[in-house]
Formats: structure tokens, C-alpha cells, sequence
């Protein structure tokens, strides 16, 4: 009984969440809506029982993403109205329902078949948060740890890119070199 | 009706996903396209964690933890990369960067 109304009522204000975040012409509605959205889905994961993967939802999209985000809005004009794109709406609503039917389709494929085995069943008597470290440090270490890298790669390459005279490399400099841009950077200070 | 299935995640993912497809095909400043590829990936997430609970399988969560991680370095790069377009050229509409127009 809980469970139902507490699925219509995230299912209805998520979707009006998202579909807000779609079709305003304001980047800063988008950006709340957004926000807002990623909180209600994890309240999917909690009745869903995994209690983990919700507070990483909460954690990594509420709070690593959005900020991100916000951070990159102030760089860009964003309180101008966003143009979109004038095609025709019911090629663009057909084709989106299509190929959304098809990814759902693929992902049930393999449900349908009868005999179905849990490949890594969960484990009596512990909670979500341990049953999850038991699977992921276990069977699945290397791509954890190449996940590590993935994100180490990210953080060099975020910083590299938005970071000023970032193309620069001081071991590969003149000491004269260095000290033109030491002036340099004096005279702007001053 | 009140008996909540699979069924019901999996369509609640269609839906999401049919939005952040549409989301996708009509948006045109970059900014707002990332926003859409977010709902695509948290719509696939749900289908992940609901049929990881129905199946009473933790392979699903996983596979939503990696799903997570790579959101979150797609987020970053993008933003650099979108960050120095921006520098470069002072806007960051999909039509200034058709470079190979026909």
C-alpha cells in the first residue's frame, strides 16, 4: 500500500521534474529542475531496497554533478533565453518513443526466459551497504579499479582543460622563459 | 494496480528515457544536451536497480555504481572541454560547431 503510493507520487514528480528540465528555454529552471529530479529518482533506489546505490545517487549527482554544473553556468551567459531547434515535433516524439521501447525491449530480453538464476544472490542476514562491498570488491575489483583510473583521468583532464596556461610545461622551459612569465605575471598583479 | 511489479519500474524508465530523448533531439545549447544525457542515464539506472530487486541480484547495482562513475567524468571533461569552446568562440551552440557543413 505504502510502497504503491510512494511509487506514483516520486514517479509523477520525477517525470514532471525531467519533462521541466527539457523544455524550458531558462538554463537555471533546467538546472533546479535537474537537481530536484536526481533527488526524487533516488527515492526509487530506497524502495527498491538498495540503500547504497541511493545515498551514492544523492551523494555523486545531487552534490558532485549539480555543483559542477552550477559552476560551469557561471561561465557562460545563461541568463539569455535558449533557442531550440524548430523540427517537427511528431518525427521527434515518434523516434524518441521508439528507440526508448527498443532500450527497454533489449534490457527484458533476457527476463522473459523462464529459468533465470541469480548470478551473485544476495546474502542472507546482511545488510545492502555489505552486500554490495562483498560483490564489488570481490568479483568485480578490476573494473572498480579501472573505474579509479577512469575518474583519476577525468580530474587531469577537467583541471588541464578550464585550468589558465594550462599548455605549458616548466621543465620544458628556459630559465629566461620562466622569468618572462614571472615578469609578466607581476605587471598584471600590479 | 496496487501491487507494485517490474513492470511498473520499467516503464517509469521508458517514460524517463523517452524524455531525455527528446531532450536530446531538440536541445541546442550544449549545456542543456548534457542535462538530457543525465535523465537518460538516471533512467537506465532505475530500470538497473529495479531489476536487480526483482531478481534478488546484485549485478545490476553494480553495473548502476559504474553507470554513476562514468556520469560523473563525462560530466567533467565535458564541462573543461565546453569551458574552452567557450573561451574560444563565446557561445556554445551546436550550430557554431558544424565545421563540415554541406
Amino acid at each position: 500500500m505504502f510502497e504503491a503510493v510512494a511509487f506514483y507520487l516520486f514517479a509523477f514528480l520525477t517525470i514532471a521534474m525531467f519533462f521541466i528540465a527539457v523544455t524550458t528555454s531558462q538554463a537555471l529552471y533546467a538546472l533546479t529542475a535537474l537537481a530536484a529530479g536526481m533527488i526524487f529518482i533516488s527515492a526509487f533506489f530506497f524502495i527498491l531496497g538498495a540503500d547504497f546505490l541511493g545515498a551514492v545517487q544523492i551523494v555523486v549527482y545531487s552534490g558532485a554533478v549539480m555543483a559542477l554544473y552550477a559552476f560551469g553556468m557561471m561561465f557562460f551567459d545563461t541568463t539569455r533565453e535558449v533557442k531550440e531547434k524548430n523540427g517537427n515535433k511528431y518525427i521527434i516524439v515518434g523516434l524518441s518513443v521508439i528507440s526508448a521501447v527498443l532500450v527497454v525491449a533489449i534490457f527484458s530480453a533476457p527476463l522473459i526466459s523462464e529459468n533465470i538464476t541469480a548470478l551473485y544472490p544476495m546474502v542472507e542476514g546482511a545488510g545492502n551497504t555489505q552486500e554490495v562491498g562483498l560483490v564489488l570488491f570481490t568479483k568485480y575489483l578490476v573494473p572498480f579499479e579501472v573505474a579509479a583510473v577512469m575518474l583519476l583521468v577525468a580530474m587531469i583532464a577537467g583541471i588541464v582543460l578550464a585550468g589558465k596556461d594550462m599548455d605549458l610545461s616548466l621543465t620544458l622551459l628556459d630559465d629566461k622563459e620562466i622569468e618572462e612569465i614571472k615578469n609578466k605575471k607581476m605587471k598584471k598583479v600590479l | 494496480m496496487m501491487e507494485i511489479g517490474l513492470n511498473h519500474y520499467l516503464i517509469l524508465s521508458i517514460i524517463l528515457f523517452t524524455i531525455g530523448l527528446i531532450g536530446v533531439m531538440r536541445r541546442k545549447n550544449l549545456l542543456l544536451l548534457f542535462f538530457a544525457t543525465e535523465i537518460l542515464l538516471n533512467s537506465v539506472n532505475i530500470a538497473f536497480a529495479a531489476i536487480s530487486h526483482f531478481y534478488g541480484d546484485l549485478t545490476g547495482q553494480m553495473f548502476a555504481f559504474f553507470v554513476i562513475a562514468i556520469a560523473a567524468s563525462e560530466v567533467a571533461v565535458g564541462l573543461g572541454l565546453l569551458i574552452v569552446w567557450h573561451k574560444r568562440h563565446g557561445t556554445i551552440d551546436l550550430d557554431t560547431m558544424s565545421t563540415m557543413r554541406g
